[in-house]
């Protein structure tokens, strides 16, 4: 009987597609679970000692200060809240769950489970930044070893965990290069970012809230960036290229050494966006390349959890020379002791309230213990295998094409383009995106704006297998098919998803956009 | 360069050899390197990496980092009585038993569909805190309290078009740095002075400083020194009358008791949501909020997310997406509006099962209960021959000033004694405010017994005595 | 779902469109190109086309009136498709022109037509123009069925059409933004000289998911970005030294920003914030420069990305080096830029010199402290397919 079933599963050797349904609760706002007088936790109660003393402490308090009407908070008992949220964690899909190769430049990536246990040690959870550091060597020391293998796997010299994210890192370096052009006295004669249109679009922001002025490269006709264009926009008022390598179409730009001659020679600073990492790892660094900062995401590479949206944690190096603009303060080391060290007259100054992520921190200590050097290099490896096996599938569907670098091999992701299935049928990529929906995937299109048409942007990572691979261009081959012959079905789509077709007007229109359950009340005049 | 033995990792299942072989087959590459034709050879690191030798066991990695990790002292072994920005308030299990299932944890960016769980649990967490902070708009958790205050700060210029701000002299040092760094281009700080004895805003000063100029006007509610600012509605006022706007760091956890600023004038509140379920984790457990009224012009000039509750093809059916996706400013100088990135969204997720978890009448229990230890703390403390609790004159949340200097003992002396003795004592102000010379910063919260309490005290005493 | 009972929808196929291209003629207006298009085995795709998009408005038919013209200039198709339409006008059978089209857009505008569907090219969307531009009132949208589309009036795909003209009847759409109609001189391109003007602006839906309909951002992205770079060439303006405002609406972004009024499809001179002259020519322009020095500020014309062509009589060669080539500032929206694919902008000034010493790479203002570095090409290193 058994292998009945088993071989149903099977087409011609190939598994079928997955009759996917994602859990739908249809379950109600929070708020409408309100009954009045039901708690989910009580608080420890004042005890009489201290009432004794204190007497009624509100009262202390001028009227005007003292809140009237408690919170309209619902009001919910513990088990349905444990209910509610734990039907909304069924109707997400994270990475532990779907073949999330779908969301490029992300990374997405398994994240071990034992850095799950190891975050919600005691030792983590239960400690106080601001303890002496007598109490805190362990923590330290680890922060300490993982700058050094960061320093390893760049060049760099000195690094920095205080960023919160990748985009807080660009802006740390960016503050860092505003900062070595002020000490030169350089800095109103220097106000110009160069980027391009590939590179993470943070760069182009985080350099524009610095103050600078941006300039963005267009890449030559085979996608890679463009030399001539470089050498127009560099001046004597550049202060520095900030650049995304391999950029977010995946191709690595052979000419990244002589890009930061370029801006050398003109006394600009080259900063180097290694979001895409993972699949470089052990092959090249930044500061071979002579580049005088980089940052990296640590829940991209470093496979810390995404975390619907974050936390996320950034690292930001430097070279030698630009180590004394390091946020306050560095994690050191004096032989016998770490410590910390707010002794920095020249830094840019505190980046976050803190340290650093410190979970974060811990987790991708721990993936890089995990593995070692020749892991790492493991990493990078499979994680380009992958890509190109994946392109090579994601070639033999009908309509797809990976634009720009024709003939050559791909890092870590491609930017593919339905622009040839769109011109066939009219189905646009965001449709087949939310098609996928439908076998439990994801599919992420690009930044805005859409320099590569009708794009889909696939990164695998080291994490999936040929299997895996294979099962998301088989789905992606299936909704490709569907727009030649039944496009109602795409466009109409999610068919098994959470919801259904959502309008998106009404959240442009000010006066039906709501943020909260309140605003939502009303403007759309509904008793509560 | 030596020959490594093929060791296959769990992490990664496509390195088994087969499977290796079997897909450098299918692209037709002999192999890896050739992926990597694009990089000069100059640029190929041709050695191996030089780190650590790996943990490839699990059992061996757990050990290891336990070993590193054992070195910390916690707030578990000792009494702590830090705050500063990271507070030890009591996280409830089912926030733990939220944040880390999978599907929220390591989800990231999926569509309004496939990830619709992710998208109502912030509406909902966005939507409580707006109950809390009495305001229709709260973004999607940034990185933290000083980002939201510093991004505050830079939303009232671009909104007021005037590029000054006014913040407390006596505001947290770090959170000053920060805002400053961030504001670098464009806004320039004053500081105004507090009163010496109450420690709240001194008006006359802000009255001497204010001007056409001014486009904010920023305290904390409660300041870094615990106090409750009072005047919030005059310091408002103040602001309003010369057309600047009203920004205002709160600390949610007060709110169940304490008036929000919004119904005293604020235009912008910000903070940090670290207290409302998130553990200390030595600092990197914060997450930022910045709220506003709904009013067209400030929304646009987030530069966040904000997510918004739409319907769907089906009747009765709710789904969700980004509000005002591509966001404009009207001041534009500043049109791109900052960047937006990853954050600190499962945090956001966090903070909402806590609000949910206490509720309205929680919220007012908590902090009842917070004011009532720190009050008490602060009275015991007072006792002691040579220490001063509260050093100001005025109400306090759930942080206090303490000053040693009739007792002869600096800070540095007594917080050594206290570790000796198990005991985390307050923060040494004696370095960023020299004029408050001997004084420390303690928290107390409702994790605090009046058994922990005495025991602060009469270890104090112990070591005065000495 | 408003309700407001029949929702009255214009069609108008222009059936020569798309004529040329399939046997390598550029462009199909003129009885003469048609005559000979046919004779090489041409078959007309508006018909095609405008099946494509009708059907995605198939769900409406209960509550759509369809205004069109008679037999091919839009009734055929629409029965064939299932619709009851009204039918206006006469036309004479397989010899309709651009007269026809006029006729057709004004009579159902008179009509109140929520929005003209229209099956073309260029040639058709300057008809439409003729006849219910500038852009206030009627709104419409194009279902592409010309060789090489210039005019942002149009669609990217004749189903994308189609929904976009459901979602606006269905009342669920609310905002619109502003187009170019773009002047080709179709003759001088099939000599293998580029000669574009901006002919003008329609009002056309715009719905934020099927934005790339449009190859363009959203209108109050739009908008945002020329304010920024309407204040960035403000703040680079110095005392004494004229403005020439090429046309477009990014240049006219300026003129508004100084409260002034702007002539937009033509060419006028700003000085120290003063508009000087409107719709200048040649002769005026040299005039003025004889007086002052000048910043030239033009930006981008048409999906070909046209810089300076023939067609751009005002801004001829010797009004070129008379300003200065360094004194050309170039400005567009980062969406203007993106729809280009990757092509250069393109120079075709008639003097093979000046195009020479434009040609290169060029720094192009896309917002305030933004910019953008471009690769402009001259037409005689342009291949044309």
């Amino acid at each position: 009987m058994n292998s009945t079933i088993t071989q149903q599963r099977y087409t011609n050797g190939k598994p079928n597609l997955r009759r996917f349904h994602q859990a739908r609760w249809d379950e109600e706002i929070i708020y409408e679970l309100n009954r009045p007088g039901q708690r989910g936790l009580l608080v420890p109660e004042v005890e009489e000692g201290i009432e004794a003393e204190v007497g009624d402490i509100l009262a202390t308090l001028p009227p005007a200060m003292r809140r009237e009407e408690p919170p309209a908070l619902p009001e919910i008992a513990q088990p349905q809240v444990v209910r509610h949220y734990f039907r909304l964690s069924q109707e997400n899909l994270g990475a532990d769950l779907n073949i999330d190769v779908g969301q490029g430049t992300c990374t997405m990536k398994h994240s071990p489970k034992i850095n799950e246990r190891l975050i919600r040690s005691p030792q983590v959870t239960a400690v106080h930044p601001l303890q002496d550091e007598s109490t805190t060597q362990g923590i330290l020391e680890l922060m300490y070893r993982f700058e050094q293998i960061l320093k390893e796997i760049s060049g760099m010299d000195r690094f920095s965990l205080q960023p919160a994210a990748g985009s807080a890192a660009i802006y740390t370096n960016v503050a860092i290069i505003r900062a070595y052009h002020a000490a030169r006295g350089e800095l109103d004669q220097r106000d110009e970012v160069i980027t391009t249109i590939f590179s993470h679009p943070s760069n182009a922001a985080c350099a524009k809230t610095a103050g600078f002025k941006v300039i963005t490269l267009y890449p030559d006709e085979n996608g890679y960036p463009d030399l001539e264009a470089l050498k127009a926009a560099v001046s004597q008022r550049t202060a520095a290229l900030l650049i995304t390598n391999p950029e977010d179409i995946g191709v690595f730009n052979p000419h990244i050494e002589e890009f930061v001659r370029i801006v050398h020679e003109a006394g600009g600073l080259c900063s180097y966006d290694q979001a895409n990492a993972n699949g470089i790892l052990g092959i090249t660094r930044a500061r071979d390349a002579g580049f005088d900062l980089c940052h990296f995401n640590l829940h991209k590479t470093f496979s810390t959890p995404h975390g619907c949206g974050g936390p996320a944690a950034g690292a930001s190096g430097v070279s030698a020379e630009l180590a004394r603009f390091l946020p306050t303060p560095t994690v050191e080391f004096d032989g016998e002791r770490y410590y910390l060290d707010h002794d920095r007259p020249d830094s840019i100054g505190k980046m976050s309230p803190f340290y650093g992520v410190t979970p974060n921190i811990v987790r991708a200590y721990a993936w890089v213990m995990a593995l070692g050097a020749d892991g790492l290099r493991e990493v990078a490896e499979t994680a380009v295998l992958n890509n190109n096996y994946l392109l090579h599938k994601m070639l033999q569907i009908p309509g797809i094409s990976a634009p720009y670098a024709p003939g050559k091999r791909r890092i870590e992701q491609v930017r593919y383009s339905w622009q040839e299935l769109y011109e066939e049928t009219g189905v646009h990529s965001e449709e087949l995106g939310i098609r996928a929906a439908d076998f439990g995937l994801h599919y992420w299109t690009s930044h805005h704006p859409f320099v590569v048409p009708e794009p889909n942007t696939l990164e695998p990572t080291e994490s999936y297998t040929k299997e895996d691979l294979d099962e998301y261009a088989a789905v992606l081959a299936h909704i490709a098919e569907e727009a030649r012959s039944n496009p109602e079905r795409v466009k109409t789509a999610p068919h098994n998803s959470t919801v259904h077709s959502i309008d998106h007007e009404p959240l442009d229109d000010p006066a039906q956009w709501a943020v909260t359950w309140r605003a939502y009340l009303r403007k759309h005049r509904i008793e509560s | 360069m030596t020959h490594d033995k093929t060791i296959v990792y769990p992490y990664i299942p496509n390195s088994a050899p087969q499977t290796k072989a079997e897909m450098l087959r299918a692209t037709g590459a002999k192999g890896t390197d050739d992926f990597y034709e694009d990089v000069p050879e100059k640029l190929r690191l041709r050695r191996k990496l030089n780190l650590p030798n790996p943990l490839l066991s699990e059992a061996a990695l757990e050990r290891h980092v336990r070993e590193l990790l054992d070195k910390n002292e916690t707030a578990v072994t000792h009494l702590n009585f830090l705050g500063a920005g990271c507070y030890q308030h009591h996280v409830p299990a089912v926030c733990d038993e939220v944040n880390q299932r999978g599907e929220f944890l390591t989800a990231y960016a999926g569509e309004p569909y496939d990830d619709h769980g992710r998208f109502q649990a912030l509406f909902e967490y966005c939507s409580m805190m707006g109950d809390l902070l009495n305001m229709d708009v709260v973004n999607v958790p940034i990185y933290d309290g000083f980002q939201a205050a510093a991004t505050a700060v830079r939303m009232a210029s671009r909104l007021t078009g005037r590029y000054e701000a006014l913040l407390p002299r006596t505001i947290m040092p770090g959170k000053l740095s920060k805002i400053r760094d961030y504001c670098k281009t464009d806004t320039t700080i004053r500081l105004v002075d507090t009163d010496t004895k109450t420690g709240q805003m001194d008006l006359e000063s802000l009255q001497e400083l204010i001007s056409e100029e001014t486009g904010t006007v920023y305290f904390d509610n409660p300041s870094y020194f615990g106090i409750i600012e009072t005047q919030g509605q005059a310091i408002s006022d103040i602001a309003h009358e010369h057309g600047a706007l009203c920004v205002v760091g709160a600390d949610p956890i007060s709110l169940g008791v304490l008036t929000p600023p919004a119904d005293y004038g604020a235009d912008i509140v910000c903070g940090d949501i670290q207290p409302l379920g998130i553990p200390m984790n030595y600092g990197g457990g914060l997450a930022g909020f910045i709220a506003s009224h709904d009013d067209e012009r400030v929304v646009m000039e987030y530069p966040s997310r904000l997510f918004g509750i739409a319907p769907t093809r089906v009747p009765g059916e709710y789904g969700f997406g980004d509000v005002a996706y591509e966001r404009t400013s009207f001041a534009i100088r500043e049109e791109g509006k900052e960047w937006v990135g990853t954050a600190a969204a499962l945090w956001g997720i966090t903070a909402g099962v806590y609000l949910a978890l206490m509720g309205p009448q929680g919220m007012a229990d908590i902090g009842q209960s917070i004011m009532a230890r720190a009050r008490y703390a602060a009275m015991q403390l007072n006792k002691i021959p040579g220490v001063q609790a509260p050093l100001f004159e005025a109400p306090h949340f759930k942080e206090f000033v303490v000053n040693f200097d009739q007792a002869g003992i600096s800070v540095a002396e007594i917080n050594e004694a206290l570790l000796a003795r198990g005991i985390f004592g307050g923060k040494d102000l004696s370095h960023e405010f020299p004029h408050l010379a001997q004084s420390a910063l303690y928290c107390v919260t409702e994790i605090h017994t009046q058994a922990d309490i005495d025991h602060l005290a009469r270890t104090i005493q112990e070591v005065l005595e000495r | 779902m408003k309700k407001q009972g029949l929702i009255k929808l214009g069609l108008i196929v222009n059936p020569a469109a798309g004529l040329g291209g399939a046997v390598g003629l550029k462009g199909s207006d003129g009885p003469a190109i048609q005559a000979e298009a046919r004779a090489l085995g041409a078959r007309p795709k508006a018909q095609a086309r405008t099946r494509e998009a009708l059907q995605e408005l198939l769900p409406l038919r209960e509550t759509l009136e369809l205004v069109t013209y008679p037999g091919e200039m839009g009734e055929d198709i629409a029965r064939e498709c299932g619709f009851a339409p009204l039918v206006i006008g006469s036309i004479q059978a397989g010899q309709t022109t651009g007269t026809d089209t006029q006729e057709a857009a004004r009579a159902m505008s008179e009509l109140s037509v929520s929005l003209i569907l229209f099956a073309g090219g260029d040639g058709t969307a300057r008809d439409i123009y003729e006849a219910v531009g500038p852009s206030t009132a009627v709104p419409v949208l194009g279902i592409p069925a010309g060789v090489k589309i210039h005019s942002a009036v149009y669609a990217t795909h004749p189903r994308s059409a189609g929904e976009l003209a459901r979602l606006l009847l269905e009342g669920r759409i609310s905002r619109f933004r502003e187009a170019e109609v773009v002047d080709i001189d179709e003759a001088a391109l099939r000599q293998g000289v580029v000669s574009a003007n901006l002919y003008g602006y329609l009002k056309i839906p715009f719905h934020r998911r099927l934005v790339q309909n449009m190859k363009s951002g959203s209108p109050t992205g739009e908008q945002t970005a020329l304010h920024a770079i309407a204040q960035q060439v403000i703040d680079q303006m110095q005392p004494g030294r004229m403005l020439i405002l090429g046309p477009g609406t990014t240049t006219r972004a300026i003129s508004d920003r100084l409260g002034l009024t702007k002539t937009l499809i033509g060419v006028d001179v700003l000085l120290d914030r003063e508009l000087i002259a409107a719709d200048a020519n040649e002769q005026q322009l040299l005039a003025l420069l004889d007086h002052h020095p000048a910043q030239i500020v033009i930006t981008p014309i048409g999906g070909q990305g046209y810089l300076f062509g023939r067609g751009n009589q005002q801004i001829s060669p010797a009004v070129i080096r008379r300003t200065g080539i360094e004194n050309i500032l170039v400005i567009s929206t980062p969406q203007k830029i993106v729809t280009l694919g990757g092509r250069p902008f393109l120079v075709d000034s008639g003097d093979t010199a000046v195009d020479q010493l434009l040609a290169g790479y060029i720094r192009v203002i896309t917002g305030y402290n933004e910019q953008v570095i471009y690769k402009v090409n001259f037409l005689a290193l342009q291949h044309f397919s």
